[in-house]
């Protein structure tokens, strides 16, 4: 039996030494990153350490735009699309034929690529020398007023960013929500309805109650999907975020690392660091508001 | 109430029958809406890639419908830019990475779930914790890397980084450890080695499992976009979305619009042609094991 004791280290040796290279060793290395000032990239040399990197950061004016922009997108995509998708997965729960159908169909946009679909996107909202496009169109026959999605005014890029978002993230969320309904005990309806119980009622003090460890965990999933909204955003605007005033805060950090702004990795360790500490408190908090809230 | 009372029982069974059917049709119209809302960016994908581009341009109100499909789209596309080229990089990718990581995380999870020696707890528990750490955060550092070791423009620079998933071994040893420890003594006595018994019992026990983990591996490969773009310049080694990327920017998708769209229906159509013949094992799959949004 002498020799397992080694054995089990050897079975785990790939695992422990490819998460150390790309896992441990980087966190502990973006650190350092992040406070070695003036940094040379090319000569891998810098002047000291401090939070001058910090400093930089925060007052940068495309970074703040990020940080706006992101706040945006997690604030108003996350409430909207849970709430959205508990309405499908009830309405999808209160039907017996098609049901199958419509849940394949819901789920699609999961499996394919968003930054292939994000462009079908674009060309649906955004006026060319030849259309107004599809959606402009629409509003017109409406009475209303066309705008540029892609290239106009800021609310109606966030209008199409959160759209969009929306749009993607919900295949995930009915699901779970489906299921998570369909497995609720049907004996509780059922006394329920003995009692004449009306339907809004049976709603809070039944399916909300029973559902709800699994829409904290789609609440806490999706705000820290939002966080890091980065490709999307890549799928509808292009590249170049920041000059579409669009960018994120993951997008601010890849910019700064490559791209046209590119080769400074002391600022975008520091932006890194800055946008795991936001995703962490918020984390922290919702779990607190799910002790105290949540039926297990 | 009291007129609820004087109503006979049949007025009010008619009544609530109504309302029943009432919903039922709002809920189905609802459902369709939105089933419209999901499939209609396919469809135009589609219907655009089949429109010349003449008459694309024409179309001031476009047409939900042609009457004259033509391929030259998808001629363009694999003309224009070396489409298949990047098609075949990310096959060779998404087939590398999916089997690299197979082995490791199968021979840890093993590890973890039936072979005994000291520190396991603990470096169990170091691995879980890595799980909080988000990929933002380490990219930079492993850009850095990769450059340092000359592997951009690589494959080996482009797989590497994504070949262990912690949270897919903590998945697999939980599925292992369920397995009977009556059957690894058993096979232990039988003279089995502990190789033998993983490839020759435990995988195939737990196979629905390790399909799982494999669907959910291949369609985040198939999608993955930041960490490609970081480490190709070189357009021998683009992947389909960064191919796509490309083509939009400083592309023939600039003007050409109805054959980037069949550069989009060609990179979409194997994860929807997988999604329709495994739509049940996928579906299961993600409620099981996947994090999204």
């Amino acid at each position: 039996m002498k020799s397992s004791k080694f054995k089990g280290w050897l079975y785990l040796l790939p695992a422990i030494l490819f998460l150390g290279i790309f896992m441990v060793y980087p966190l502990i290395d973006v650190m350092i990153y992040s406070v070695e000032e003036g940094y040379n990239f090319v000569s891998q040399t810098s002047d000291g350490y401090g939070l001058f990197n910090y400093s930089y950061v925060l007052h940068d004016p495309y970074f703040l735009q990020a940080v706006k922009n992101t706040f945006l997108i997690v604030v108003i995509t996350v409430p909207l699309s849970t709430g959205f998708a508990l309405l499908v997965a009830l309405a999808l729960n209160s039907i017996q034929k098609l049901r199958n159908l419509f849940q394949t169909v819901y789920f699609l946009p999961y499996v394919t690529n968003t930054l292939a679909v994000g462009l079908v996107f674009m060309i649906l909202f955004k006026p060319t020398a030849y259309t107004d496009g599809m959606v402009n169109l629409l509003i017109q026959f409406f009475g209303g007023e066309g705008v540029d999605f892609i290239e106009g005014p800021y609310w109606a890029k966030m209008f199409v960013m959160c759209f969009y978002t929306i749009w993607v993230v919900l295949p995930f969320k009915v699901l779970i929500l489906t299921s998570a309904l369909a497995s609720v005990n049907q004996d509780y309806y059922n006394a329920a309805k003995i009692d004449g119980t009306s339907k809004g009622r049976i709603f809070r003090r039944i399916t909300l109650p029973m559902i709800s460890p699994m829409l904290f965990y789609l609440i806490i999933t999706g705000f820290i999907g939002a966080f890091k909204a980065y490709s999307d955003e890549v799928a509808l605007f292009g590249t170049d975020l920041n000059g579409a005033g669009m960018n994120t805060i993951v997008g601010y950090v890849y910019d700064m690392l490559y791209g046209t702004a590119g080769g400074y990795p002391s600022y975008a360790s520091a932006a890194a660091i800055i946008l795991f500490v936001i995703v962490l408190t918020i984390t922290c908090i919702n779990l607190m508001v799910s002790k105290k809230t949540v039926h297990y | 109430m009291r007129s609820d009372t004087q109503k006979t029982y049949a007025e009010i069974e008619r009544s609530a029958r109504t309302r029943r059917r009432i919903g039922k049709i709002l809920t189905y119209t609802f459902l369709v809406f939105w089933g419209l809302m999901v499939l209609f960016p396919f469809y135009w994908m589609v219907l655009t890639s089949f429109k010349s581009t003449g008459a694309y341009n024409a179309e001031f109100v476009p047409k939900f419908y042609t009457l004259s499909p033509t391929l030259e789209n998808y001629a363009e596309a694999f003309t224009a830019v070396p489409l298949a080229k990047y098609f075949l990089n990310t096959v060779i990718f998404t087939l590398a990475t999916t089997g690299i990581m197979l082995v490791v995380i199968i021979l840890a999870a093993y590890a973890f779930a039936k072979l005994e020696f000291k520190g396991k707890n603990l470096v169990f528990t170091l691995f879980l914790a890595l799980m909080m750490i988000p990929g933002e955060l380490v990219v930079i550092t492993n850009y850095v890397t990769i450059t340092n070791w000359n592997m951009r423009n690589t494959f080996w620079g482009l797989i590497l980084p994504s070949v262990t998933s912690v949270f897919y071994i903590y998945l697999l040893k939980e599925n292992f450890a369920q397995v009977s420890d009556d059957l690894y003594k058993a096979a232990r006595i039988d003279g089995c080695t502990d190789l033998g018994f993983l490839l020759k019992v435990m995988v195939p026990i737990c196979r629905p499992t390790i399909v799982t983990v494999i669907i959910l591996k291949v369609i985040e490969c198939w999608n993955s976009y930041v960490w490609p773009r970081l480490i190709t310049t070189d357009q021998n080694y683009f992947l389909v979305s960064n191919g796509i990327q490309q083509i939009r920017e400083s592309g023939f998708g600039r003007d050409n619009i109805p054959a980037m769209m069949a550069a989009v229906v060609v990179i979409s159509v194997p994860l929807v042609v997988l999604f329709l013949i495994f739509h049940k094992k996928i579906m299961e799959g993600v409620s099981r094991g996947g994090t999204k949004g």
